[in-house]
């Protein structure tokens, strides 16, 4: 555990290395932009706010994506459950708006992560009985959501143009004043404090329970399960449920949260971003909660940079996506150490013993 | 005499362990030298070294006394040197022509000349006494016949030295004996052979010299003939072994387990296994004897449920479970000791507590309300690593990938006999183990039995279906041939039955 903490630090740094290269290449200075960079996110009390509250969903969203990996699935339509998720919950607000907050805020976020399993329910079930790769049909269920949401906002909740949906009023989103203005104004809303309540809710599921036994062993090794009279079936569909629906609940946070509105013709890049929040994290709930916080700071970030320096404000991309890239080649990372780390060990375990084991 | 081979102060490492420490063999030409160890013991190892599969740290390799360094198979062919793998590397949906010539096509113009090659294949196979059909396909003919186009693909190569790795394993006795055969005429044509195996007694009816090897160091090479197998095995193991398994008469009580024309689909989509009968009675072991994929598999998959039926039913003391689900009959009193202890017995990632309680996690004390009991798992898995003596790294916590196959072995017996079972279907319980661990798992197996337990025991090696069983089942085919006394049979009458032909019937 700790050093799959170590390998993501170690893939944070080669991508700020890599960032810098590129920033002195630009003919920039890398020390200057990086500055600006975290002074962009960290500055002040409201820059961090609005750190926090892009992390948010991106916290989410990794948990989605984690939790799917932990029981050996890639959900790779965590967008498209936070739209429908994120739609639902909308819908719900704007039709009910004469409910008191204390019931229709509630009710939203059920309603947003029930949608959003649903959509996940179905690539679920096709993976169960027919054995329908998830990777394919996740990214399909992210189009029908994508176009379902083009036709349903503008046809039943248009807003001021014809692209977005109607505004929340502030009694049905997860806005809350006091803590707006503990931040200086920042728009970070109740949405953190679900992102944290699921994180530890996910890390008890999967450390301490039943169920998260059986969804580990089923994606650690679907024959052994099958064998120990665990329903490979009934877990794969459970598992993409609950991913689903901290997807739809990112979608939550991110349309009646962050934002007001829900906005067609796009699929939230948060969640593709997921899947690296959880590669970064290494699939651990703790893992993805700060790695998203490291996310949201670089996203929160990069305007600063660019309106400080001439930096291009690219560069922060790249640096996410080489930062992504080092995560996803851990492996190699954790050879490395692991070459250097177990020589010395090896060795000297290889003379002191003569047992004769495991030497394919 | 010369040697053709000197492989000398040979020591190969990698990370974490010496798997060959200064291991010598000279082998002359035209003997057949035995490389005998546990498994685990670096024979393998040794081999490839010889075969340019690995590259050693330190020593030197002579073929025909000159000093060669063989850095990868085809250079090891170019030497005269060809390897008999024990998984053969054949083509399935080829031709034996087709397969032995794959890498060295001889042409003419633009098209393959078969025809030369199948000629020069048939005289191979006659000046041998291989007796292969040079346009047969591979996927037509027996495992023994197959074996027999790996030795010849070695030959069309110009192989002097043959290194057969583990031979016998796939084959019947019959098979073995006709393989002792073919040995022999590659030695009467002044071929040598390098022989990797742990059987003794093949050993003793086929080799000239033997070599051995124990935890990845040389102990010595001695004359077959002057020395005895309990001589070669107590080398090879470093103590005293019994092969005898002691064991009282069995008293049989009550049926527990009764298998009524069972018919199973394989993976092939075919019947595997075709209206078998079988009864298995508390307090006896019953075999299952026959050469691999034969039909065992899907028995033991249809009993356990992992398997669905065609035909047929099963019951359990009584009762039918035919169609209860894998769980269902987990608490109907089946333990199952799997066949491949990584694929199916273990979650390799999962720590051994984690692993003691994979059927029975679900149940109380081990949680309550959903909610894992840590302690409880842990005082379970304490017990089983204590009575089974199961050796770790790091106790109750070692993550299960990182331990020996023996060890993990005897994690998954004390979990299954911790269940408490009424029928036990122990597979393959002892295969790639060192002879400690089997002695010891064989003990464990008849003890279960003594205590009233029925014990199905599957295993593809004859000497524990023959030591252990009190009665035998052999399968061909997917039929059960025949049901037999282990006390009033024998390996030759076994053997014929493992290859269908029935009692009676003479061969």
């Amino acid at each position: 555990m700790k050093k799959d903490g170590f390998i993501s630090l170690i893939a944070i740094l080669l991508g700020l290395i890599a960032g810098a290269i590129l920033i002195a290449a630009t003919g920039n200075d890398p020390i200057e932009g990086f500055t600006y960079l975290f002074q962009g996110g960290l500055q002040n009390a409201e820059r961090i706010g609005n750190t926090l509250a892009t992390a948010t969903p991106l916290i989410l969203a990794g948990l989605s994506v984690a939790f799917a990996f932990r029981t050996g699935l890639f959900n790779i339509g965590a967008a498209g459950q936070m739209l429908f998720g994120g739609f639902c919950a909308t819908a719900v607000g704007l039709t009910l708006v004469d409910l008191p907050s204390i019931v229709i805020v509630p009710l939203m976020v059920i309603v947003g992560f029930l949608a959003g399993a649903l959509w996940a329910f179905i690539p679920g079930l096709l993976k169960a009985k027919f054995n329908v790769h998830e990777v394919v049909s996740t990214i399909m269920m992210n189009w029908i959501a994508y176009w379902t949401i083009y036709y349903l906002v503008p046809q039943y909740f248009k807003g001021n143009t014809e692209t977005e949906s109607k505004n929340l009023p502030d009694s049905a989103t997860l806005k809350m004043h006091w803590l707006s203005d503990l931040f200086g104004g920042s728009y970070i809303n109740f949405g953190l404090f679900i992102a944290a309540i699921m994180v530890i809710v996910i890390a008890f599921i999967i450390n301490r329970t039943v169920l998260g036994y059986e969804l580990k062993a089923v994606g650690y090794n679907r024959s052994a399960a099958e064998y120990a009279g665990i329903s490979v079936n009934r877990n794969v569909i459970l598992s993409m449920m609950i991913s689903g629906g901290l997807a739809g609940l990112a979608g939550v946070v991110q349309f009646a949260g962050n934002a007001s509105t829900i906005q067609i013709g796009i699929l939230p890049s948060v969640g593709f971003d997921g899947i690296a929040v959880a590669l970064l994290g290494m699939n651990t709930p703790i893992g993805v909660f700060f790695s998203a916080i490291f996310f949201g700071l670089l996203y929160s970030g990069k305007g600063f940079m660019s309106a400080m320096t001439a930096i291009p404000p690219e560069i922060a991309d790249v640096i996410i996506a080489i930062i992504i890239y080092f995560a996803a080649t851990s492996v190699l990372i954790k050879k490395v150490m692991d070459y250097f780390g177990k020589k010395r060990k090896y060795r000297k375990e290889a003379v002191e013993s003569n047992v004769g084991e495991k030497v394919k | 005499m010369e040697y053709v081979v000197e492989m000398l102060n040979i020591t190969k490492e990698f990370p974490g362990i010496i798997a060959n420490d200064n291991i010598t063999l000279r082998l002359k030409k035209g003997e057949v030298h035995a490389l005998l160890g546990e498994n685990g013991a670096g024979k393998s190892t040794l081999m490839s070294v010889l075969f340019g599969m690995y590259t050693p740290e330190k020593g030197t390799i002579k073929v025909r006394g000159k000093e060669v360094k063989i850095a990868n198979p085809n250079v090891a062919n170019e030497l005269g040197i060809g390897m008999v793998h024990q998984h053969f590397k054949l083509v399935a949906n080829f031709t034996v022509t087709e397969n032995i010539i794959l890498g060295l096509e001889p042409k003419k113009g633009l098209v393959v000349d078969i025809k030369t090659a199948a000629k020069r294949i048939e005289e191979l196979s006659k000046t041998y006494g291989l007796n292969v059909d040079p346009y047969a396909k591979i996927e037509d003919i027996s495992v023994g016949m197959q074996q027999r186009v790996e030795i010849l693909k070695t030959l069309y190569r110009n192989a002097e030295v043959l290194i057969l790795d583990e031979p016998t394993a796939v084959l019947t006795p019959q098979e073995i004996q006709e393989l002792m055969n073919i040995i022999k005429n590659l030695i009467n044509e002044g071929k040598s052979i390098i022989i990797i195996t742990h059987k003794l007694k093949e050993i003793k009816a086929v080799a000239d010299q033997c070599t051995v090897i124990r935890h990845g160091k040389y102990i010595g090479t001695v004359d077959v003939k002057q020395t005895s197998e309990s001589e070669m095995a107590s080398m090879m193991v470093g103590r005293q072994v019994s092969f005898k398994v002691d064991k009282q008469a069995a008293t049989p009580g009550e049926v527990v387990l009764d298998v009524n024309n069972l018919s199973v689909k394989n993976n092939k989509k075919v019947l595997g296994l075709k209206n078998a009968s079988l009864q298995v009675r508390a307090g006896e072991i019953v075999g299952i004897a026959g050469v691999e994929g034969n039909g065992q598999s899907e028995l033991v998959e249809a009993i356990t449920g992992l398997r669905p039926i065609e035909e047929g039913t099963i019951l359990l003391k009584g009762q039918d479970i035919t169609k209860n689900s894998i769980r269902e009959r987990i608490h109907n009193g089946i333990a199952h000791i799997p066949e491949d202890r990584q694929k199916r017995g273990l979650v390799l990632e999962y720590t051994i507590e984690e692993n003691v309680v994979l059927e029975i996690y679900n149940q109380e004390p081990y949680s309550k309300f959903g909610i894992l009991d840590k302690a409880a798992i842990a005082k379970h898995a304490k017990k089983i690593i204590e009575e089974f003596d199961v050796r770790s790294g790091e106790g109750a916590k070692t993550v299960v990938e990182s331990m020996s196959g023996g060890n993990q072995q005897k994690a998954i017996i004390g979990r299954e006999i911790e269940l408490q079972p009424e029928l036990l279907i122990a597979c393959q319980p002892t295969r790639g183990l060192d002879v400690g661990s089997i002695e010891y798992i064989h003990k464990r197996l008849i003890e279960q039995r003594d205590s009233g337990k029925a014990v199905l025991l599957i295993s593809l090696e004859l000497d524990e279906v023959l030591n252990l069983s009190d009665r035998i089942a052999i399968v061909n085919g997917g039929e059960i041939i025949d049901i037999v006394d282990a006390k009033q049979t024998n390996e030759d009458e076994l053997g014929l039955m493992m290859a269908g032909i029935k009692r009676g019937e003479g061969a």
